[in-house]
Parts: structure tokens; C-alpha cells; sequence
């Protein structure tokens, strides 16, 4: 297995670079516990005038959060940093080293950046969800783990599929940065169950920008209310995905001619 | 006087041809500033049809026209000045603001006002989508129209002035990305975002007449869809001024001694 070893070392790279800064891990700690502060009091204002917003309970919005974090946390940990990192060097040029070595060169640019403190989200959001189950002593049956667990290894592979291809075009249009901006103005919608939104937001948040399936889908496994379909929908997308962008990758590499001097 | 229009003249016009040189970024910048308020918008009709049509007065129409509104006053008021600031500062950019004879809070002005300007090219086709989408239901006063205007002026003044001093923080601090959060999330609740003021607890709703987030977008927009009084519009404008004047009073006080501070490293 060597993707895992390759990512065991990058990791090992990230932590010896992230822990020469060790403020930085306070402050990690302070902006994402003020975000997640300030996402769940908005929750809380909400839930002071209503029982249920649009079916769910303030439990399961709760968790719902804790996911949006987590699956927040793994973009900021390593797909985003690694893939800004990859435009930035078709721009200079040196993707020429990254290419010249003896590994699949998606997998070394997929994982090139570990930011490993951005792992605060991913268990702070993690805590947050756990929490939401236990207060309210929800029984978490064997069915719903493996939901889960499907639920959000579609979600995380749709979500890096979907980056990967709006880096690729990075070989084609230099100023791609300004259209991952759409991602991050988009993804905040995810911290309310998008069965809310009217149509047409529907389907942006589940086919422009796949924001759906990164945390509504999983959240409604947690809470017991996914239907086969959205699940089944989910893996299908995923793979759907992950074929077309690897091709989308190779036909981008292809036309890659080099931009050193 | 002539000296001030001819000064600011000349900052627009070079600010506007710079934007129109970045507008499909800008354009792009515009998705979460009309984002933010749909969401809200959304989640708050929502708890209104499920109250049986409304909550706390507001019925899904009324909070279409306040989400509507709130999203025109936040693009026309809000800055990005403390996101700059950082980089001025560390980068030495401030530098060549400095050499000119002109304080560099008048660029930052104008390069705000022509963004604004080029960008409602993107927020009316927005403002017509969102009013056809959720059917706003206005009641607007003559009284109330025309106060507003002073109101949303002041509003611009005060956020402006009161996110310019927060950014002179740079000076002294490394990292104020976590300032800044604070700030923003304070502003989230205090000035009307999450949801209108009538909404949240009641000390809470003290405290954000109390501090001047309220007056920077909640309070012109409630001005504009007639929530507020005479009287109560009059304190409120009186309370723009009063935090106007701090906020004046403080970036003199502590811009002498930020630039005494700063050093930049040529090269």
C-alpha cells in the first residue's frame, strides 16, 4: 500500500513543520471553537422561537454541525492546502519536479501539504456530534454506523473529486483560485439541512456545488432518516466522479507542457 | 473643498478602472454576500410557517423584505479594510500611502465606494432574482424613507470608521485573524444578521443597543421597513452620531502613534 505510506510521511512532513509554530495550535483552537461557538448559538436563536426546523430536531442540527466541521476540517487539512500548492506551481513551473518522480503524480499533488492543526476541526466537530448523540441518548445501532460511515466516505470522495477537477483546469485558466472562492461562499449553506432551501438552491447545493452530500446526507444517516436512494445516489456520484476526474486529470497533465525557463 | 472633490475625484476614477480590471473576481466575492441573507432568510420563513405564519411579528413575507433589505444595506456598508490591513502593514505596502500628502483612510474610501458601485451591477439582478423568489411585503413611510437615507450614510461612516480602527491592531499584533473573528461573530448577532433584533433574548437585544453593531445594519433596515418609532429612530440616529464621533476620535488618537511605530524594510 503504497498511497499510505506515501501520505504517513507527508503527515510526518506536515507535523515537523506545523509544530515549529506552536501558537498557531492555540489559535487554531480559539477561531474554530469561536466558529463552531457562534454556528450553534444561530442555532440556539432559532431554536428559542420553534420546536423543529423543517423536520429536524435541535439535536440533529446540532450534529448536523459536528459534521459540517469535520468534513470542513479534512478540506483545510490536506486537499485544499495540497491543490493550492499544485496551481501555484503549474503558474511557476515546478510541477516539473513533482512529475519527474516515481509516484502517480494526482496522488503526490492530492497530498503534498498536511496542515495538521486544522485537525482541531475535525474533533472538535467530531465532539460536537458525539455529544449531540449522547445528551440526547439516541441509540446508535450498527445500521447507522455503517450509513454513516458510507454516507461520509462518498461525501469526502465527491468533495475531493470535485476540487481536483476545479484545480485541473489550473492547466488550461490561470486564475482558478477565484473559482474555489465559489466553494467556500457556497459550503457555509451546509450548516443548515439543505431540504430547506427552496429548488433551485437544492440543486446548486447538491450538483454545482456538492455541498449536499458532504454533510446533509451523512447528518441524515446519523439521525436515522436516510433513504436507500440518497445513499445509493451518493456512491454512484462518487464513482461517477472519481473516473471523470481522473481522466479530466490526465487529459490536463497531458496538455501540460512545462513553464520553467 | 474643491481641493477634497478633486482629491477624491481622482481616487474613484483610478479605483473604478481597477475594478472593472478585477470584476469576474469581484463578481465572485458577491456569491456569499448574497448568500448569507438567502440562507436566513430561508431558515427564519421556515420557522415562521411553521408557527402558524409568524413569529415575534414577522410573517415569511415581512422577512423577505428585512433579509432583502439587510443584504443591500450589509454590501453597501461592509469593508474589508481588516483583512487588508495586515498585509499593508507587514508587507511595508503602507509605505507609499504614506509618502503621499493625503491620509490614507480617503483612498481606502473611494477604492470602497467604486467597488460598491461596480458591483451593484451584480446586486440589483440579485435584489430583482431574490424578490421574485420569495415576495417580499413592504410597507414603506415617507417619513421613514427618507430618514433612512441619513441612516444608511451614518451606517457606512460608522462601520467604516470603527473596522479601520479595529484594523490599525496590525501595528501591535502579528495574528489578528482571531480579533477579527471575534469581531465578526459579535457583529453576526449584534447588528442583525442571524436574525432580525426582535428575535433574540432579551439581554442580548440590550446589548446590541447598548453597542454600535446594531447601527452599522440593523437599525437602517428596520428603519427603512417601519419597526421603529419617530422617537426611537431619532435616538437611534443621535446614537450613529455619538459612535461616529468615538470612532473619529480614535483612529486620530491612535494612528499618530501606530505610524510612529512603523518601520518597513526596503529593497
Amino acid at each position: 500500500m503504497k498511497i499510505f505510506e506515501l501520505m504517513a510521511v507527508f503527515f510526518r512532513v506536515g507535523v515537523l513543520g506545523e509544530t515549529a509554530y506552536r501558537a498557531n495550535f492555540y489559535i487554531q483552537i480559539f477561531e474554530t471553537g469561536l466558529n463552531l461557538a457562534t454556528a450553534l448559538a444561530a442555532v440556539a436563536v432559532v431554536f428559542s422561537q420553534t420546536d423543529s426546523l423543517g423536520g429536524w430536531q435541535p439535536f440533529e442540527l446540532t450534529a448536523l454541525i459536528g459534521i459540517y466541521f469535520m468534513v470542513l476540517g479534512g478540506i483545510n487539512l490536506v486537499v485544499a492546502p495540497s491543490l493550492q500548492r499544485f496551481m501555484e506551481h503549474i503558474v511557476t513551473g515546478n510541477l516539473d519536479y513533482t512529475l519527474t518522480k516515481p509516484a502517480d503524480a494526482q496522488l503526490l499533488v492530492s497530498i503534498a501539504e498536511f496542515r495538521v492543526f486544522r485537525l482541531v476541526d475535525v474533533v472538535l466537530g467530531a465532539g460536537v456530534l458525539g455529544t449531540s448523540l449522547t445528551v440526547h441518548a439516541v441509540e446508535v445501532g450498527w445500521l447507522v454506523v455503517a450509513q454513516f460511515t458510507a454516507a461520509i466516505l462518498a461525501g469526502a470522495v465527491i468533495v475531493y473529486c470535485f476540487w481536483l477537477i476545479l484545480a485541473t483546469m489550473a492547466f488550461w485558466f490561470v486564475r482558478v483560485e477565484n473559482i474555489l472562492q465559489i466553494f467556500w461562499s457556497m459550503y457555509t449553506a451546509g450548516r443548515w439541512p439543505i431540504g430547506i432551501y427552496p429548488k433551485w438552491l437544492r440543486w446548486m447545493l447538491t450538483l454545482v456545488v456538492p455541498v449536499a452530500f458532504a454533510v446533509t446526507v451523512p447528518a441524515e444517516a446519523v439521525s436515522g432518516r436516510l433513504d436507500g436512494d440518497a445513499l445509493v445516489g451518493a456512491a454512484a456520484l462518487a464513482t461517477a466522479l472519481a473516473l471523470f476526474s481522473r481522466w479530466f486529470w490526465r487529459k490536463g497533465l497531458a496538455h501540460y507542457s512545462g513553464a520553467s525557463a | 473643498m474643491r481641493h477634497w472633490l478633486e482629491t477624491y475625484r481622482a481616487f474613484l476614477r483610478i479605483a473604478v478602472l481597477e475594478q472593472l480590471q478585477y470584476r469576474a473576481s469581484g463578481a465572485i466575492w458577491m456569491i456569499g454576500s448574497v448568500l448569507e441573507p438567502v440562507v436566513f432568510l430561508v431558515v427564519w420563513s421556515t420557522v415562521a410557517r411553521s408557527q402558524g405564519g409568524a413569529v415575534a411579528g414577522f410573517t415569511a413575507q415581512t422577512f423577505a423584505a428585512y433579509y432583502i433589505v439587510l443584504m443591500m444595506v450589509n454590501h453597501l456598508t461592509f469593508t474589508w479594510v481588516m483583512h487588508d490591513f495586515q498585509f499593508r502593514v507587514q508587507m511595508g505596502q503602507l509605505s507609499f500611502a504614506l509618502l503621499r500628502p493625503v491620509h490614507p483612510i480617503h483612498e481606502d474610501v473611494a477604492a470602497n465606494v467604486a467597488y460598491k458601485l461596480v458591483m451593484l451591477t451584480v446586486m440589483m439582478p440579485a435584489l430583482v432574482v431574490l424578490w421574485y423568489a420569495f415576495e417580499p411585503e413592504f410597507a414603506l413611510a415617507a417619513w421613514s424613507t427618507a430618514t433612512f437615507v441619513p441612516a444608511l450614510l451614518l451606517a457606512f461612516l460608522l462601520r467604516f470608521l470603527a473596522e479601520w480602527t479595529l484594523a490599525l491592531a496590525t501595528f501591535w499584533m502579528t495574528r489578528v485573524t482571531a480579533m477579527n473573528q471575534i469581531y465578526f461573530s459579535l457583529q453576526m448577532f449584534l447588528a442583525g444578521r442571524v436574525a432580525p433584533i426582535a428575535l433574540l433574548p432579551a439581554w442580548l437585544g440590550d446589548l446590541a443597543h447598548g453597542l454600535p453593531f446594531y447601527y452599522m445594519v440593523g437599525f437602517p433596515v428596520e428603519l427603512l421597513l417601519g419597526k421603529i418609532s419617530a422617537d426611537a429612530a431619532l435616538d437611534g440616529l443621535m446614537a450613529q452620531l455619538v459612535w461616529v464621533a468615538v470612532m473619529a476620535a480614535l483612529i486620530a488618537l491612535v494612528w499618530r502613534r501606530a505610524v510612529a511605530r512603523f518601520s518597513a524594510v526596503g529593497s
